[in-house]
């Protein structure tokens, strides 16, 4: 157990001010914008909880938010069991290493709209790697004409842009395993499944954690590349929470009703965020008792 | 660990990074074309190769510049988080207090909010404050998403730690701050590397808040690659080339700290 001791406050001091300055005032406009019918900047309404009730009973809200549930559980399905892969792939010291961690790094420095540029690109039939590949070998392939297709694109980009975080993490949480747990394993005659299911994963449990939550949050609010990529379309197929919110701020201008919904989506997270993080603790603990019974 | 699965581990690998270089290769290839190449046809080599749009960027002020602002937030915005976030860190992993747990998840929540609303507030709050269109801005916003998850990652590190090396150095006599500069500080010297290269990450790629924030003076690269979305039609080939280059400082920040990667990120939350 921690020692209790409440001086320690003063250490968190300076993040919870550096963090607050730049949380708590917005956070709080948009709570005020939310219950007013903004007008003009000179004439505002009061008006309750209005919003809140049009914004939950919005058919294409519930749509929208459907569409982003589906992906970001895809997101989560394909990237952490493919990080984790990754990262028991990768070698563990010498130059090999450091250059494959490296050009696994690359995507993840590239600005998200460039990123979403270079797919456009990228997936055209007729002038891009990847859509001439397709239609090469017969697949009928087009990314703003067939939404099975854009929705397949925005999940293989987003792959390929955040893949590489899972892996770096979970690569540092292994290598962080020292030699005498493998040394113990193989004179057990652990199967290699087995080093994983015991040694491996719950080493992992820790940054495994920060990865699903990371990777949960940022793909539910993914908005820069599917914009630029596919513009939502075709139809509302790729038209996820994020963009959805911001056609209802900036085309339509409905700052009142925008500021709830963004309430209600910024508690959605929190809420989803809060479960998968209790549930990703219990599970470790539950883990590190069969372990040691 | 037996030959066969050794090899089938290393073709997964090879695999897996030449599928991930294809695009970044097609933007490699872009750059050095032409835009009416690029449009004109499909070709795995640039057939007119040009350094035009290389040439650009480095002679073009409202390009270079671009690169210039957002090394210096970025920098500014990475210095305040890791001089913020070590304490902290070293508090939520060495002690229980009034509200640790409810704190720690806070700090996490304020990379869920959605920007497009979020925008409009920090656009007005920021110009009350005066500080519009200033490096210090872009990076002031930025901490709100970066000091959490170097907390977050921080306090894995620091949990790896044992605590009886903190109380052996108090019995010898040493202070808090000694303590934590000579002894704790290199044992996590790998989670500060990759903090740091995290933090440069997620600031350096924002765009949205960077773009609210800055118009002239402090525009960072990323807000000065739209505009060639918005110019006469598409400049694809020099936005690629512009891309091209925004990778080349992050991957030398990864280059600097991936030995301490290798060897010793998360120690802790294990």
């Amino acid at each position: 157990m921690k020692p209790v001791n409440q001086k320690a406050w003063w250490l968190i001091l300076p993040v919870i001010l550096c963090v607050a300055f730049s949380a708590i005032l917005p956070l709080m406009t948009v709570v005020n914008y939310s219950v007013q019918d903004i007008i003009s900047p000179e004439s505002k309404v009061f008006v309750g909880t209005e919003w809140f009730s049009n914004v939950m009973r919005d058919q294409d809200l519930h749509a929208a938010l459907g569409r982003q549930l589906i992906f970001s559980f895809a997101v989560l399905l394909v990237e952490i069991p493919l990080g984790i892969m990754l990262a028991l792939s990768m070698p563990a010291d010498g130059w090999k290493a450091s250059l494959v961690l490296v050009i696994v790094a690359l995507s993840l420095l590239i600005p998200w709209n460039v990123v979403g540029t270079i797919w456009q690109i990228f997936g055209r039939t007729d002038i891009g790697l990847l859509g001439a590949t397709l239609q090469k070998i017969g697949i009928d392939y087009s990314y703003t004409g067939n939404a099975r297709d854009a929705w397949l694109t925005v999940l293989l980009m987003d792959t390929w842009h955040w893949t590489p975080l899972v892996a770096l993490l979970c690569y540092a949480g292994l290598r962080s395993i020292p030699d005498a747990y493998y040394q113990a394993a193989s004179v057990d005659g652990a199967s290699k499944f087995a080093v994983f299911r015991y040694i491996q994963l719950p080493k992992m449990r820790g940054v495994l954690v920060i990865a699903v939550l990371l990777r949960f949050m940022d793909s539910f609010m993914i908005y820069t590349e599917p914009f630029v990529l596919t513009g939502g379309g075709p139809g509302n197929s790729t038209t996820f929470l994020s963009q959805f919110l911001t056609q209802k701020a900036v085309g339509q201008f409905d700052l009142g009703p925008a500021a709830a919904f963004s309430l209600i989506y910024f508690l959605i997270i929190l809420l989803l965020c809060f479960i998968l993080y209790n549930w990703m603790q219990r599970v470790g603990t539950a883990d590190a008792q069969e372990g040691q019974s | 660990m037996n030959k066969k699965r050794l090899q089938k581990r290393s073709i997964f690998l090879v695999v897996y990074l030449v599928l991930a270089v294809l695009p970044i290769y097609w933007m490699i290839n872009m750059s050095f074309k032409t835009n009416e190449e690029i449009l004109s046809g499909f070709s795995l080599f640039p057939r007119t190769f040009t350094f035009d749009n290389y040439k650009t960027i480095f002679t073009d002020a409202s390009w270079y510049s671009g690169y210039i602002n957002s090394l210096i937030y970025v920098g500014i915005n990475m210095v305040i988080t890791i001089t913020v976030a070590l304490p902290a860190a070293y508090a939520f992993s060495r002690y229980s207090f009034l509200g640790d747990r409810q704190v720690f998840f806070w700090l996490l929540t304020n990379r869920m909010t959605p920007p497009a609303v979020f925008l409009l507030p920090f656009f007005q709050l920021y110009t009350t404050l005066g500080l519009m269109d200033t490096h210090i801005a872009v990076a002031l916003a930025h901490l709100l998403f970066s000091v959490p998850l170097a907390v977050w990652i921080l306090e894995g590190f620091m949990s790896g730690i044992p605590r009886e090396i903190d109380e052996t150095a108090y019995i010898d006599g040493y202070s808090f701050p000694r303590f934590f500069i000579t002894i704790f500080l290199p044992l996590i010297k790998a989670g500060v590397g990759v903090t740091a290269f995290f933090c440069f990450m997620f600031s350096w790629v924002e765009l949205l808040l960077a773009r609210t924030l800055t118009s002239v003076n402090a525009k960072p690269i990323v807000a000065t690659m739209t505009r060639t979305v918005s110019a006469s039609g598409m400049d694809w080939s020099l936005l690629a080339a512009a891309g091209v280059l925004t990778i080349i400082p992050g991957a030398i920040v990864i280059w600097f700290v991936r030995h301490y990667i290798a060897k010793g990120f998360a120690m802790g939350r294990v």
